[in-house]
């Protein structure tokens, strides 16, 4: 056995909204591996099949090698989960939370304290505290030690980083890169395509259907429309001007500048130049770039019409 | 061993948050208190200091001894004299009088020579509770009175009924509602407490994480259920203990036999509880059922304040699923008329059915997923 999740033709319906269709992924044993969609892509259904909350309408689900339907018992035991919402106890502190789950996992904190110890450190200043008084990233972080307190092979995180402000979920993924290194398979979703690169592997999840698997550079490398990054004193000008650009393929905001892809491969900036300086824009600037993460999933997104790029 | 522990741990955290929520705490050691003091001090059926008017036209030695009588029963209160009927018409408008007696003019006269006379007692009908219970009274003190002086006229005719209340001769309202009390705190604690607190976990998603653990349902469940047996077998032995050393209240039967239909009663509301929150998701429903559903029947259908036998027959049908009903026939049976075992297997028996009944139907339905 290889692969820590075999996910074969799964899909679920609640009553008329179809969460997945027909998904399959596989995540190999000891993968970091992300699955990037936005909210309602189907992200959550997906993670609750997988630690068996859920049955798929149809189907099959496999996870550490038992059948997520027969043998759900056997995968409880041995995976991590950390729902998306904050699941611990508010009215209990940060040390009888971390108690409270090693015991209802036939362990104790102790017996392996080494695993944790890295990120219970930093929260052990605050060890009397009400859990609901911790701040996003420290909610964050006990979660992540609770669902990691009997040493499971497989974690699944659910949007861990979800409203959790920057330095935090830089620490996380750091925390994360040393789990793995454990030998700890990690299945993590977000919403945050900048946190896709920090993955082995990376799933794009839209509408309940996977757009692409793929590491991060391999995702990249399905991007192949001639990319460029303009940039001109009045945003909201300049968009509204490359968009009627009888060659524009996709035009975007992207941070402070707009994100320009052409249809015909053999674009040049300085005809883009010659075309935007005959409006009143001012200041413009064009420059032809690698395509990022984000770039590749807007693109993936446009055209994807149900068929699976793989 | 391990599974031991764990589920150990597991109702060490449900203490945790019964004590650390004061809402809960109070709930589940101020009610029982309060309102036993409550209905102990403040809400009876007892009468007193029913507010009289005596319009004595006759002014005699009979309608002054009768008078005196009824004055020195304690519970009336002379407000007024009144002089004509208008008066005493405005005076029951105003409410400043419940109860009118009048005398007809040569009372005495009249009762040496035809041995009765006429007293007419008016009462203000708005309050037909009220009014019953001391017009009755009324009556009894003036039989009385007739009863004592019949030796200078005729022996009374007729039939004469003397009361006897057997097992609470005072009629004291507090041991009618001691019984109702444990059976509604009882309800409130075991049913209402669990029903919350598992929907709590459904609602803030730990019970996603709790099934996604080593825990077996069954595990959970008994879990969620240990704390509030004990918590509410404490509240038993506390109202019994208030309610004899304040009120004065016997508990005429065997103690452990109450005891133990106590703690059967204890396991129908848990059980109860436990069924609401396996077909509910959030605490506010299990709160809406655990009131609706069972506190307003369990007062009002299960004889607590109104007798069953009153009501109309729909109504006593349905009372007979009401778990507070049998439990009420028996404690009164215990505490006041002594009974034992014996007399009381059928109750029993229909509590401890209703017991496994819906513990099996909230086994069947615990769900092990997410809906």
């Amino acid at each position: 056995m290889t692969s820590a999740v075999e996910v074969k033709g799964v899909t679920k319906k609640f009553k008329t909204v179809t969460a997945l269709s027909n998904v399959s992924l596989t995540v190999g044993k000891g993968e970091l591996f992300g699955i990037i969609g936005a909210d309602g892509a189907g992200k959550t259904t997906l993670f609750r099949i997988l630690c068996t909350l859920m049955l798929a309408d149809e189907g099959r689900a496999e996870v550490l090698g038992f059948d997520a339907r027969k043998e759900y018992r056997s995968i409880r035991s041995r995976i991590g989960y950390m729902p998306g919402r904050f699941s611990l106890y508010t009215d209990l502190s940060v040390e009888e939370n971390l108690k409270f789950f090693a015991t209802v996992f036939n362990t104790t904190v102790e017996e392996n304290y080494e695993l944790i110890a890295d990120i219970y450190t930093q929260l052990e200043p605050f060890k009397k505290r009400m859990a609901g008084q911790l701040s996003g990233g420290m909610k964050q972080k006990l979660a992540l030690c609770c669902a990691l307190i009997h040493r499971p092979d497989l974690l699944l995180l659910d949007e861990p980083t979800t409203g959790v402000d920057a330095v935090s979920r830089r620490e996380f993924w750091q925390m994360l890169g040393r789990l793995k290194e454990q030998g700890i398979t990690i299945l993590v979703s977000t919403p945050y395509m900048d946190e896709a690169s920090l993955c082995d592997r990376v799933a794009f999840l839209q509408d309940g259907t996977i757009l692409a698997v793929d590491t991060p550079v391999g995702i990249t490398g399905l991007f192949t429309a001639p990319l460029f990054s303009v940039r001109a004193n009045e945003k909201h000008k300049l968009l509204t001007r490359l968009r009627s650009y009888p060659h524009a393929k996709s035009v975007y905001a992207f941070g402070s500048s707009v994100h320009y892809t052409d249809h015909r491969p053999s674009a040049s900036s300085e005809e883009i130049m010659r075309y935007l300086s005959e409006s009143e824009l001012q200041e413009i600037t064009i420059e032809r770039i690698e395509p990022g993460i984000e770039d590749t999933f807007m693109a993936l997104m446009k055209t994807d019409d149900g068929s699976h790029h793989e | 061993m391990k599974e031991w522990s764990s589920f150990v741990g597991f109702v060490v955290k449900e203490f945790y948050h019964i004590f650390r929520d004061r809402r809960t705490a109070a709930i589940l050691f101020g009610m029982p208190v309060i309102q036993l003091l409550l209905f102990g001090y403040a809400i009876r059926n007892e009468i007193q200091e029913v507010k009289i008017g005596i319009a004595d036209l006759s002014r005699d030695a009979v309608s002054q001894a009768i008078t005196d009588k009824i004055l020195s029963s304690g519970t009336f209160v002379l407000v007024k004299n009144p002089q004509s009927h208008s008066e005493i018409q405005s005076a029951f408008r105003s409410g400043a009088m419940s109860e009118a007696v009048i005398f007809e003019p040569a009372s005495d006269r009249e009762i040496q020579r035809e041995g009765s006379m006429d007293i007419q007692v008016i009462t203000d009908g708005s309050d037909p509770n009220v009014s019953r219970i001391i017009t009755g009274y009324t009556a009894s003190v003036i039989r009385d009175y007739l009863s004592e002086s019949a030796t200078t006229v005729d022996e009374p005719k007729g039939v004469v009924p003397v009361p006897l209340m057997m097992f609470n001769p005072g009629l004291k309202s507090v041991y009618l509602f001691v019984p109702g009390l444990m059976a509604l705190i009882l309800m409130l604690v075991s049913a209402l407490m669990t029903s919350i607190s598992i929907t709590r976990e459904k609602e803030s998603g730990t019970m996603e994480v709790l099934l996604v653990s080593s825990l077996k349902p069954i595990q959970i469940i008994v879990g969620k259920v240990v704390p509030y047996f004990l918590l509410s077998f404490i509240n038993v032995v506390s109202i019994l203990v208030i309610a004899s050393l304040v009120f004065g209240v016997p508990c005429r039967g065997s103690v452990l036999l109450l005891m133990a239909e106590s703690l059967l009663f204890i396991m129908t509301a848990l059980s109860l509880g436990m069924f609401i929150s396996t077909i509910t998701s959030s605490q506010q429903v299990a709160m809406m059922i655990s009131l609706g559903g069972l506190l307003l029947p369990t007062i009002l259908l299960s004889g607590f304040i109104f007798p069953v036998a009153s009501m109309p027959l729909p109504l006593q049908v349905i009372s007979n699923v009401i778990p507070a009903k049998w439990y009420l026939i028996i404690v009164r049976a215990i505490m006041l008329k002594g009974a034992g075992f014996a007399v009381l297997w059928q109750e029993t028996l229909v509590l401890a059915v209703m017991t496994v009944v819906l513990i099996g139907a909230s086994l069947r339905n615990f769900s092990e997923r997410l809906e």
